[in-house]
């Protein structure tokens, strides 16, 4: 954010409604992202009544935790749930510990093949994607892993991008720090673990944070290398749920809210991070 | 060993996971796939070598060529996307008080998952939804549309989803664009006496044409594999007015087993693909700060 006194401001006589023409445009704006998600948290929450009407039943009293607990109970959500916390759990840990070791020896060790190799994985993020999800569902048919949570989690924990920016944050630790362990006569795997990673937490942070979101988020994948429902992940499973009980909108509503709100709580939170993954991961 | 030696072992198994998980999962994959579209492949007989008779196929095949048309007539949401979300960056980047809420409203989309878009959207979309009632409130439409089910306006009905999911992702791009431009160049035009609009047209936005490469890259790209908005909302339909490649490809690989000419489409995707970002490349290649280092 720039600092205050820019020329812009003089550049208005009427600041006062300048800004508050500002504020509503940006209200428009706000309106429009966030209204659909608001009124489907208002669907899951009011007791009955039709959903669609002209006007749409915007009434928020009284409203009931009702269809929460019933799709809870009557649907498969805690199996979803479960699933998708599996998944996500595995698939973060994983990418951590996989990009934190590769990225490692890319930033602060010499030997031979470093140059080729890290252009070489980043090159690989030219690859078309959508050419090996043919290929890696034959990969896992192969396997055998089919079926497994493992199949979803796998092709994924190698975050290109990870490495990227694992590696930019090792190159920043000052030299000092590792020379003092190696008098201290530490070996490369305690020099990673206690001195490393902890200084490059920020990083890590940012790193698991995207990968929350993705694994948590994603269905495309799940749907393709899950042969039965009841491993889907939340994501997948909502929409098998709306195949299967289309006409009990607020039931759907009330699932759907419980997909997306972990997601949302997390971003609110930690959105300095977000906004510093975006620029890391797609800036070079 | 001698310590060098000692040394690169060390480096090698630090690298070890992600070389075989990326080798396995992200190479393979794409010169396994290259040499698929030879073969006639349903996963349950052994491959049998057909030479270049799946391209061959895909000539006569009307659903490849609606699939190709509506890939590439996707890309229309590209300018959309792009200008709004430029407009959107510029919006937010005041130090006004709650600016941060705005971003962080705009951003939610973004990390909303497809499926709950998807519901969501298709509710809005209802005949008895709220698009209808806020367009015939404002007297746009004389009587209710069922969006997501008339062949003609299916598609653009989904890339309006695209644009509300997308428009957060580029604004931060364009957000960290707009820090990035020394204030200078812009300074030196208010002083010559330039309007507002110029500054932002003549001076910003060509300072900006690397996060413009990047943006409309990254969202060409998208929307010619676009295939997530699809499969939650229309399934392709209605009468494939929305079936696009991605779709295509899913449904030859994993609905027909069809494996080797999924493979085929695959690589004739990957191809549109590139061509579509050759143009994007030579569109934005020259700018930014570099006419005046």
């Amino acid at each position: 954010m720039r600092a205050d006194g820019r020329p812009r401001a003089r550049l208005h006589p009427g600041r006062l409604t300048g800004t508050v023409l500002w504020y509503a445009g940006l209200g428009a704006g706000a309106v429009f992202t966030v209204f659909p998600l608001a009124w489907t948290l208002l669907v899951s929450l009011q007791p009955a009544g039709p959903v669609f009407s002209l006007p749409p039943d915007l009434r928020p009293w009284p409203l009931t935790a009702a269809h929460y607990r019933g799709v809870w109970e009557t649907l498969p959500l805690p199996r979803y749930t479960l699933n998708t916390l599996l998944i996500t759990g595995m698939g973060v840990g994983l990418t951590l510990v996989v990009c934190s070791l590769a990225a490692y020896p890319l930033a602060r060790m010499r030997f031979p093949g470093r140059a080729a190799i890290f252009y070489g994985i980043l090159a690989m993020l030219m690859l078309p994607e959508h050419v090996g999800l043919i290929v890696n569902f034959i990969t896992m048919m192969r396997l055998r892993l089919v079926d497994t949570y493992a199949a979803v989690y796998l092709p994924s924990v190698a975050s290109i991008v990870g490495i990227f920016l694992l590696r930019q944050a090792y190159l920043s630790v000052p030299r000092e720090l590792e020379d003092a362990a190696r008098i201290d006569g530490a070996g490369e795997l305690t020099i990673w673990w206690r001195i490393m990673l902890p200084l490059v937490a920020p990083a890590l942070a940012t790193l698991a944070i995207f990968q929350f979101v993705a694994f948590w988020n994603s269905f495309l994948w799940p749907i393709i290398v899950l042969k039965s429902p009841d491993k889907y992940p939340l994501a997948a499973g909502l929409l098998y749920l709306r195949g299967l009980f289309a006409h009990n909108t607020r039931y759907i509503a009330a699932g759907t809210v419980m997909a997306g709100v972990p997601v949302i709580v997390l971003f609110v939170f930690t959105q300095r991070y977000f906004m510093r993954g975006v620029t890391a991961g797609a800036i070079r | 060993m001698s310590a060098r030696a000692r040394q690169t072992a060390i480096a090698y198994l630090f690298l070890l996971p992600a070389l075989v998980l990326l080798g396995v999962f992200t190479v393979y994959p794409v010169l396994v796939g290259t040499v698929l579209s030879l073969f006639d492949y349903d996963v349950l007989t052994p491959p049998r070598y057909v030479g270049l008779r799946q391209f061959q196929r895909l000539l006569a095949d009307r659903y490849f060529w609606i699939a190709l048309t509506n890939s590439a007539r996707y890309v229309l949401v590209v300018p959309v996307i792009q200008l709004c979300s430029l407009l959107l960056a510029v919006a937010v980047n005041r130090p006004l008080r709650g600016i941060r809420a705005f971003r962080a409203a705009y951003y939610i989309p973004v990390i909303t998952s497809w499926p709950v878009a998807g519901i969501v959207w298709t509710w809005m979309y209802d005949q008895q939804g709220v698009v209808n009632f806020v367009l015939r409130t404002l007297g746009v439409l004389d009587r209710p549309f069922s969006w997501l089910t008339h062949p003609s306006l299916a598609l653009y009905a989904v890339m309006f989803v695209t644009l509300w999911k997308g428009l957060g992702w580029y604004m931060v791009i364009y957000l960290a664009g707009l820090q990035a431009v020394p204030p200078e160049y812009e300074e030196a035009a208010w002083l010559d006496g330039a309007s507002r609009r110029q500054v932002f047209w003549r001076i910003t936005v060509p300072l900006l044409r690397p996060y413009l490469l990047l943006g409309s890259l990254l969202s060409t790209m998208a929307a010619v594999k676009v295939f997530e908005e699809i499969y939650v909302m229309t399934r392709g339909g209605p009468f494939y007015s929305t079936y696009t490649m991605f779709m295509y490809i899913f449904d030859t690989a994993f609905e027909e087993l069809d494996m080797g000419y999924a493979a085929a489409l695959a690589l004739v995707l990957a191809a549109v693909l590139l061509a579509f970002s050759a143009v994007n490349v030579r569109l934005f290649r020259h700018g930014g700060l570099e006419g005046y280092e």
